[in-house]
């Protein structure tokens, strides 16, 4: 079997007092697609460093393909970076760029040249070797470090919030493309990013990070449709979560300790208020309180009679935003199947 | 509205008198005294002095610019801008360690520390530096202490037995000339250098390491090409102050003249205004080649 591509073992980076990265334990298969999300701040891009060797974890053990590197500086390892400035050397026009990792791998001029111009065909920009990363807007600069890195062939492909600087229409355009071009090369993807949309549309498997620590890994379905955690629930998209006396009172449970479900709004939908309430399902009644029309969806805010407000979104299939903004004041009746609560585990400990 | 106010919304609406008013005094400064007095003097290099009369006769003639180009002035130019160009290598020698050092190994508090170092030098006068230097270079000085203690007093002595550089002791050579120009004119390296280097993101260093390159790859190949506009600047510093200075050679030197101290005899001594203004003439003309030099090999074009 192929050792996984990383494997970090109670992995610590901390600058001073502050752990940025505190007892990490991680594995990456080789060939697949992995995001570490999470909010500034959370160690993502810190994990990312550690693994391309800018810097040193504090105490724990790195493994990449089976080889432990956590001595070795980031140009001894099969690692490649593109960072999320694109740190393309502006001194040097494209091709130089692009040619450089092989250059000072002493890779002769001819093959130099002709895997130089495969790259930036690969990225879709053939033809512009000649220019300075300066002439170039900022979509061909990210294709160059993508070209840059890639044209060393490296087991390990690393990028650090590559589109972050992108417009929404390119980064839509990207995201489809480097899921494309990783399957193409088959190399693995380590993605650093903080849009849990471009996690969850791109990763097979991501991990959430929150405070130096992973809360959740899985696959985006599994985070997305059962966050193990409040702030998972509360990060990966939009989440209602209801605690205490109101999370027994709605799932219709009976006195127990108390405990937190979330629930996201898309899986609510409303019904008229005597309806009655399927199998399997669970009921909730109360009044419209709020109306966001978000053009596609609209997302209303709902008072419930019980205490508490639950947000729903609905698709706008036959609404228009008159008659969503019209809701506003309704009496309505919240129908949700029971399989869409995930209740958290008990409360991890925190740090005060 | 106030008259302040009202003032402020003319000047909003005529964003060319707005520049004019502030632009206007510095470009008068810069156009009229700086660059007029500069053309003044480069006219008075084509008149002459009549040696008879001792007055400067004002016809064009290249009288004095051939009289520049005798054996002796030459000397004088070439033992000039060839100390100015030995004190600007040893500057960028030194300069750049610690600048690299100050830009991306040290921290906040150490950084501070040393731009405190570095200028701290400047804000003393340079004449209590100059010879300060005098003291520590002469034959009972503490160097020359310090070397008996090191018996090295051999080695120095062969030093100053050297042709051209040596002297009769290290405050009365051209070698404690260097040493005095080199620890007056660093500063200046320094901070132009230590500007450009922070120009450079940390993170080409962390690309071209992540690439394969090891550090002194990365330093040839993407520090030292980023920081060359940094090293032009310094240079173009330390080689006109030494150029120009004539404090350290009266005080530290021996009776060979430099550039500044013939202009100062020319202009003073003898009244021969047109041969000091075309002494004047030389550190412009080599900074000007060095320039275009500069420029030609691509070392500016990361500015």
């Amino acid at each position: 079997m192929t050792p996984p591509a990383v494997r970090f073992e109670g992995v610590s980076r901390r600058f001073g007092e502050v752990p940025a990265v505190d007892r990490v334990d991680l594995e990456i298969a080789s060939g697949e697609f992995f995001t570490l999300l999470g909010p500034s701040g959370s160690g993502k891009t810190t994990c990312l460093r550690l693994m391309a060797g800018f810097d040193r974890p504090t105490s724990g053990t790195i493994w990449l393909h089976g080889e432990d590197v956590s001595g070795r500086p980031p140009y001894q390892r099969d690692v490649n970076t593109v960072f999320q400035d694109y740190a393309l050397f502006p001194h040097m026009n494209v091709a130089e760029n692009v040619g450089y990792g092989l250059m000072v791998r002493k890779v002769p001029k001819p093959e130099r040249q002709r895997r130089v111009e495969e790259a930036l065909e690969l990225v879709r920009l053939p033809g512009l070797g000649h220019r300075k990363p300066s002439q170039l807007s900022g979509g061909q600069r990210q294709r160059v470090a993508l070209a840059r890195a890639l044209v060393n062939r490296p087991r390990l492909l690393l990028l650090d919030e590559p589109l972050g600087a992108l417009d929404l229409k390119l980064r839509q355009q990207m995201q489809v493309e480097l899921k494309a071009l990783q399957q193409q090369v088959g190399i693995t993807f380590v993605y650093v990013t903080h849009d849990q949309e471009e996690a969850l549309s791109m990763s097979d498997r991501l991990a959430v990070f929150h405070q130096g620590r992973i809360e959740q890994l899985g696959t985006p379905s599994e985070v997305y449709e059962a966050p193990a955690t409040e702030f998972v629930a509360g990060f990966v998209g939009v989440s209602n979560l209801v605690t205490g006396e109101l999370a027994r009172n709605l799932a219709g449970m009976g006195t127990g300790s108390p405990r937190t479900f979330s629930l996201r709004p898309e899986k609510i939908r409303f019904a008229a208020p005597e309806d009655p309430v399927p199998a399997g399902f669970c009921a909730a009644d109360g009044t419209i309180r709020d109306v966001v029309y978000l053009g596609m969806r609209t997302r209303y805010g709902v008072a419930l009679d019980a205490g508490g407000t639950l947000t729903v979104e609905a698709q706008n299939l036959e609404t228009t935003s008159m008659e969503a903004l019209a809701r506003r004041g309704q009496r309505v009746r919240l129908l949700w199947s029971r399989e869409q609560m995930h209740w958290m585990g008990p409360e991890k400990e925190k740090p005060a | 509205m106030s008259f302040r106010g009202a003032a402020s919304t003319f000047l909003y609406r005529r964003p060319r008198l707005a520049l004019a008013l502030l632009l206007g005094p510095p470009l008068l400064w810069l156009g009229v005294v700086y660059l007029g007095s500069l053309a003044a003097l480069l006219v008075q290099s084509f008149f002459r002095l009549d040696h008879y009369t001792g007055q400067v006769v004002q016809e064009p003639t290249l009288a004095t610019w051939l009289d520049l180009a005798s054996r002796a002035n030459l000397d004088i130019v070439l033992r000039t801008a060839s100390m100015a160009f030995a004190v600007t290598v040893a500057a960028a020698a030194l300069a750049f360690p610690l600048a690299f050092f100050m830009t991306f190994r040290a921290s906040r508090r150490q950084k501070a520390l040393l731009y405190l170092g570095v200028m701290l030098p400047l804000w003393s006068s340079y004449l209590v530096r100059v010879y300060a230097w005098k003291l520590i270079l002469a034959r009972e000085g503490i160097l020359s202490w310090f070397v008996a203690r090191l018996h090295l007093t051999a080695a120095v002595d062969v030093l100053l037995s050297l042709p051209g550089i040596g002297g009769p002791s290290l405050s009365l050579s051209p070698i404690g000339m260097f040493v005095a120009f080199l620890y007056v004119w660093l500063p200046y390296m320094i901070l132009p250098i230590q500007a450009a280097l922070e120009r450079v993101p940390r993170s080409l260093l962390e690309a071209s390491s992540d690439l394969g390159a090891r550090s002194g790859e990365t330093f040839r190949r993407v520090v030292l090409p980023l920081a060359v506009p940094g090293v032009v600047a310094g240079s173009i510093f330390t080689f006109s102050l030494t150029l120009g200075d004539f404090i350290v050679p009266s005080v530290l030197g021996n009776s060979s003249y430099f550039i500044g101290q013939a202009v100062l005899a020319h202009q003073g001594t003898s009244g021969n205004l047109p041969l000091a203004a075309a002494f004047t003439g030389v550190p412009m003309a080599i900074m000007a080649i060095y320039l275009l030099l500069a420029r030609r090999a691509g070392a500016l074009d990361a500015l």
